[in-house]
């Protein structure tokens, strides 16, 4: 079986800035990672290059074994055209840290837009797979609401809600709960951890939330400087990590825990 | 004599009253001329933008010339320029199709700037929201940008709608009988211009100060986040 998802050789530049060199990374069909690291260590970059928000400057991404930024024509490879790029983007979802909801459409319209645009499923199928998903969320009262009107917890599981109507191979989180009052972290955990038990995802997040990415990743990788440094089962990353910087980043995300 | 109306000149009240028919239909022309320049400067202000805009500089580098000559070169110069030079490549338009024309062109640069600033206004994150979801561009302009970049750029299009209208009487110079035109003209039949030109002052007040007061109220109407679509 082909990984969901991988990285090879991608070197990304933002101008002078080189923040993937020859970047290798894989991910299993199914497999739940999570993306660890000091900020501005390249974790959101790896996302938004797999989402097509960024482009690459070298290498390529494999999404199922196929390539994402080029496409075989009549025996060449060339670069992927627009048609190409919608038809994989339809294979990742993403959810932002800033929720990214539309303010000026109902909860039920925000998810439904894509399916009835892009998957061209008639409204009612749409809108009773809209409320099926808001159930799983657990907001199937706030449908006819409008975003403004939703605390950011529950503005972010509609967010997720949105994601998963239209059904992504593999879905990205970037640091969900970032942006959130702590008193709701926990709602918008649950909903994750309830979508990596239901649904046959693929997942990869970054997340600052430490005890949850122990509990929910089948493997996490600690990023430092545009490097997956160390990975491994979350047991031993975070009791027995190898390297040096890897043990520093946790002291200083986990002042609780101690010394390792 | 004008239109068939003809003036008393028996005292300055009287004088103005016989006038007033004349001066209401410079207005319409006014009234027309204003409305076919702002719709043609509204569609075609929103194509520049969305030109101005494009991803190709082969495209969008020409179109902000465009752009920067409309609105830097005087208005004037462009009628007398559609007026005089457009006959010569055999294009005969009427005067007032002329005259509008010219008012929509200039004013279409105008409004391309307002879309252009109302659309860079939209977070960045909804354009990557729509991009994540696969909306194709023109989806995501017409469900997603436009109806939050309404609210945003509506006052200050309204704007432009009341300095198109102040701008109309600039069609007298290619001989349309606008309201300022009428006005002249029984002026220099006259020899008295205070009561014409007077009402026409009044006569373009009027009209300004309705037109921005229904803007207003419209603009009071509109919700912030964008024009809710459920
Ligand atoms: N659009 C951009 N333009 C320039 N530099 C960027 C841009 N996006 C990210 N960067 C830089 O790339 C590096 C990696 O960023 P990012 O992937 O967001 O890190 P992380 O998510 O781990 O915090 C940082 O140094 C950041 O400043
Ligand atoms: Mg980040």
């Amino acid at each position: 079986m082909n990984p969901a998802v991988r990285f090879r050789q991608v070197t990304k530049r933002f101008g002078d800035l080189t923040v993937l060199e020859q970047f290798d990374f894989e991910v299993a069909q199914g497999e739940i990672v999570t993306l660890i690291g000091a900020s501005g260590s390249g974790k959101s970059t790896v996302l938004r290059i797999l989402m097509t928000l960024e482009e690459l400057q070298d290498g390529e991404v494999e999404i199922e074994g196929e390539p994402l930024w080029h496409e075989r024509k009549g025996g060449r490879t060339v670069a992927a055209s627009e048609q190409h790029l919608r038809r994989m983007r339809k294979k990742v979802g993403m959810v932002f840290q800033q929720f990214n909801l539309f303010p000026h459409m109902s909860v039920l319209r925000n998810i439904t837009e894509a399916p009835i645009h892009v998957l061209q499923l008639p409204r009612a199928e749409a809108e009773t797979r809209a409320r099926e998903l808001l159930r799983l969320v657990g907001l199937e009262e706030k449908a006819d609401a409008f975003p403004e009107q939703l605390s950011g917890g529950q503005q972010q599981r509609v967010a997720i809600a949105r994601a998963l109507a239209m059904r992504p191979r593999v879905l990205l989180f970037d640091e969900p709960t970032s942006a959130l009052d702590p008193e709701m972290v926990g709602e918008v955990l649950n909903v994750i951890r309830q979508v990596a038990g239901e649904h046959e995802l693929t997942m990869i997040l970054v997340t600052h939330e430490m005890n949850f990415a122990r509990e929910i990743s089948d493997r996490v990788c600690f990023f430092d400087q545009g490097r997956i440094l160390e990975q491994g089962p979350p047991e031993q990353i975070f009791t027995a990590p190898r390297e040096e910087r890897t043990r520093e980043f946790l002291r200083t995300v986990l002042p609780d825990s101690g010394r390792t | 004599m004008l239109f068939g109306y003809h003036w008393n000149l028996t005292s300055d009240w009287a004088f103005a009253l016989s006038i007033l028919p004349m001066l209401l239909k410079g207005l319409v022309v006014t009234v027309e001329a204003t409305v076919l320049g702002y719709l043609l400067a509204l569609t075609l202000g929103l194509l520049l933008a969305l030109l101005r805009m494009a991803p190709s500089r082969l495209v969008a580098w020409p179109t902000a010339f465009i752009i920067e000559f409309l609105r830097d070169t005087p208005l004037l110069v462009q009628l007398y320029f559609l007026y005089f030079v457009l006959p010569l490549y055999g294009i005969n338009l009427p005067a007032f199709l002329t005259g509008t024309l010219a008012l929509g062109l200039q004013y279409s640069a105008y409004t391309s700037e307002v879309y252009r600033a109302g659309i860079k206004a939209v977070p960045k994150g909804q354009w990557e929201a729509a991009l994540a979801l696969d909306l194709t561009p023109l989806r995501t302009y017409r469900d997603i940008i436009v109806p939050q970049a309404i609210p945003r750029i509506l006052p200050a299009l309204g704007n432009y709608l009341v300095s198109i209208i102040k701008d109309t009487p600039i069609l007298s110079a290619v001989t349309v009988l606008e309201m300022l035109d009428v006005a002249k003209m029984v002026g220099d039949r006259t020899f008295r211009y205070m009561v014409p030109l007077t009402m026409v002052g009044v006569l373009f007040l009027l009209l300004t100060l309705l037109t921005a007061t229904a803007l207003r109220r419209l603009e009071r109407r509109l919700p912030q986040r964008g024009i809710p679509l459920r």
